[in-house]
């Protein structure tokens, strides 16, 4: 099964360098974290609002930098490419490879991530530049701990949006029902807003959901807020893995049921 | 024993029914309503390995969706069927190892890579040790006549040499059942022959059953032996290319070559007129009256020549198809 991945990640690799011009415009366009660090950083100067805050100006750019880190490898899309499948009926040849189609999904995001790597460290270096004061270099176990809760966090929300992509077996425009979880995705996932920032009652509820788990999560783990020794940690992983399972369970039996009504159209 | 076994194979969908207009697609908004459409009607036929047959229907007839049905995409209706000894839509690594399906209008090779890399996807998905792999390749290729193309980027190959890439992906892992629907659409005459060929050199090499879709008729006569033909989802004959003729043109193609003109009037008192033109001719004479008309021929008329034919096959599958006249 490595072999086969490996193949596959190699060729998706390879598809994703055939268009450049989109790995740049991908990055370009995940610049959202630099705008909310500039707004938090510049509220969190203010003096006036000293006490306001749950994190420094430094610590508000180490978060956001992170925040960035983190989307660069959690970026999820296959239901839009699922969804195309469906419609144009290349679902088909998918189907009649023996190995489950979820793996030329999967590799197909491994290579593009390993495509826009050089990217995401130009950017991340351009930062430092930009930004000496901000400057760290994350602990060895935040580091091991921090990618391990990227790729938990990539697990998660591919499995959310794998489930929400079967729903294309009924729907000819399932991509629209992602479009809306996309709301609680930004706002309750420590994209716009630190979740430290969320009234305690809020944060409370919030990290039951899933979504804190794919952004903020990770990123407070990376900028070493989050250590080994915090029982957060480990309480983050269990929810990851409880939303995981559940996600992939309901996303098995959407798979079953879809296949059994599909009917190849476009094949 | 057969290698394909179908017994009264079925499938119908949901479609859902909506009227033109403004309010008819706010109703249907709001309130949809859904029609059954019996797209294969129950269909039975085994098929031998190593046979070619040739699988013919107008648009919407079923054929495809047939196929589908074979190849495990979709899940039958009503009925029973195993490929290859297994359950299709069962759809079990065993069984997708041992079929392939190619569609003339769709392709499974990565758009913006040489061919190869879709070829190394390919090794690696169906297990094929390399050096195995370049041996296939170099086989195929060969056959195909393939070289330098398959490290061009699929998108600025011609239909032709992307079709030829086509049948080399989906041969790689040497599959005993070969379902190929329209393989040789839009081609041009050198690529459809070379096609043809190409499957022609595969089943006897390999033994490959063959189940082939096309609306060009020379694919067919050219490949099967064995034709089934189907219309609005049933089948209703399955034989011989050439027992067609004997069942559905029950009658004769006479060819005149006159030393003057005959108008149309005159010949039309032999047969059904097909064409006339200055001192050539063509009748359609029923096979029962054809010894006692071609007498009478040659008694009445100025004939330099005469020759007797059985009608083209394109000519009355098509007339089949268009005249629905199929019993």
């Amino acid at each position: 099964m490595l072999k086969k991945l490996r193949v596959l990640i190699s060729a998706q690799h390879a598809l994703m360098l055939a268009y450049r011009a989109e790995i740049y415009l991908w990055v370009i366009a995940h610049v959202l974290p630099f705008i909310m660090m500039g707004i938090w950083v510049k509220a969190a100067t203010d003096p006036a609002s000293a006490g306001h805050f749950a994190m420094s100006p430094r610590d508000y750019a180490r978060y956001f930098l992170c925040v960035f880190v983190v989307r660069q490898f959690t970026a999820v899309w296959m239901i839009y490419e699922f969804e195309w499948h469906i419609l144009e009926g290349r679902l088909a040849y998918l189907l009649l490879r023996p190995i489950n189609p979820l793996w030329h999904y999967i590799s197909a995001h491994l290579g593009e991530q390993l495509a826009r790597l050089p990217f995401f460290a130009l950017v991340t270096l351009l930062f430092f530049i930009l930004y000496p004061g901000a400057r760290w270099i994350p602990s060895p176990a935040s580091l091991l701990l921090g990618i391990s809760a990227i790729y938990a966090a990539f697990a998660l929300r591919f499995a959310l949006q794998y489930c929400l992509a079967m729903l294309c077996f009924w729907f000819e425009r399932a991509s629209s029902i992602e479009q809306l979880s996309f709301l609680p995705y930004i706002f309750l996932s420590g994209l716009a807003v630190p979740l430290d920032d969320f009234p305690q009652r809020a944060r409370d509820l919030v990290n039951l959901t899933p979504f804190p788990y794919m952004i903020g999560f990770p990123a407070e783990i990376l900028m070493g807020k989050l250590t080994a020794t915090d029982p957060r940690l480990l309480q983050g992983f269990a929810v990851i893995a409880a939303w995981f399972l559940g996600f992939s369970f309901l996303g098995a039996i959407l798979w079953r049921r879809g296949l059994r009504q599909f009917s190849a159209q476009g094949a | 024993m057969p290698i394909v076994q179908v017994s009264d194979l079925a499938k119908s969908f949901q479609v859902s029914a909506s009227q033109p207009g403004f309010a008819n697609a706010l109703k249907h908004f709001f309130r949809r309503t859904y029609r059954s459409v019996d797209a294969v009607k129950p269909l039975s036929f085994s098929i031998e390995p190593g046979e070619v047959v040739g699988f013919l229907g107008p648009n919407g007839a079923g054929k495809t969706t047939t196929l589908k049905m074979l190849t495990g995409l979709i899940h039958p209706s009503a009925g029973t069927l195993s490929v290859a000894g297994h359950i299709p839509f069962q759809r079990h690594n065993a069984f997708l190892r041992r079929i392939t399906m190619v569609m003339g209008n769709k392709q499974q090779l990565l758009w913006d890579l040489p061919a190869n890399e879709s070829f190394a996807i390919n090794g690696a998905i169906y297990d094929i040790p390399e050096s195995e792999l370049q041996s296939r390749i170099a086989e195929l290729s060969e056959l195909l006549n393939l070289t330098k193309e398959l490290s061009q980027p699929v998108r600025k190959l011609s239909l032709g040499e992307r079709m030829k890439c086509e049948l080399m992906a989906s041969l790689l892992h040497r599959p005993e059942v070969l379902f190929l629907d329209e393989p040789t659409l839009g081609l041009d005459v050198n690529a459809q022959v070379a096609v043809r060929n190409f499957l022609r050199e595969y089943n006897r090499r390999y033994n490959a059953t063959i189940l082939l879709t096309s609306h060009y008729m020379a694919d067919i006569t050219a490949l099967c032996k064995r034709v089934l033909l189907i219309h609005q989802g049933r089948l209703f004959y399955d034989g011989p290319l050439a027992g067609i003729i004997d069942r559905f043109a029950p009658y004769r193609e006479v060819k005149l070559d006159l030393t003057e003109p005959v108008d149309r009037e005159s010949l039309a008192a032999f047969g059904e007129v097909e064409s006339a033109e200055g001192r050539a001719a063509s009748l359609i004479i029923r096979r029962e009256l054809l010894t006692d008309t071609v007498q009478r021929l040659l008694a009445s008329l100025p004939i330099a020549d005469l020759s007797i034919s059985d009608p083209p096959i394109e000519k009355i599958i098509a007339d089949l198809f268009t005249q629905g006249t199929m019993k």
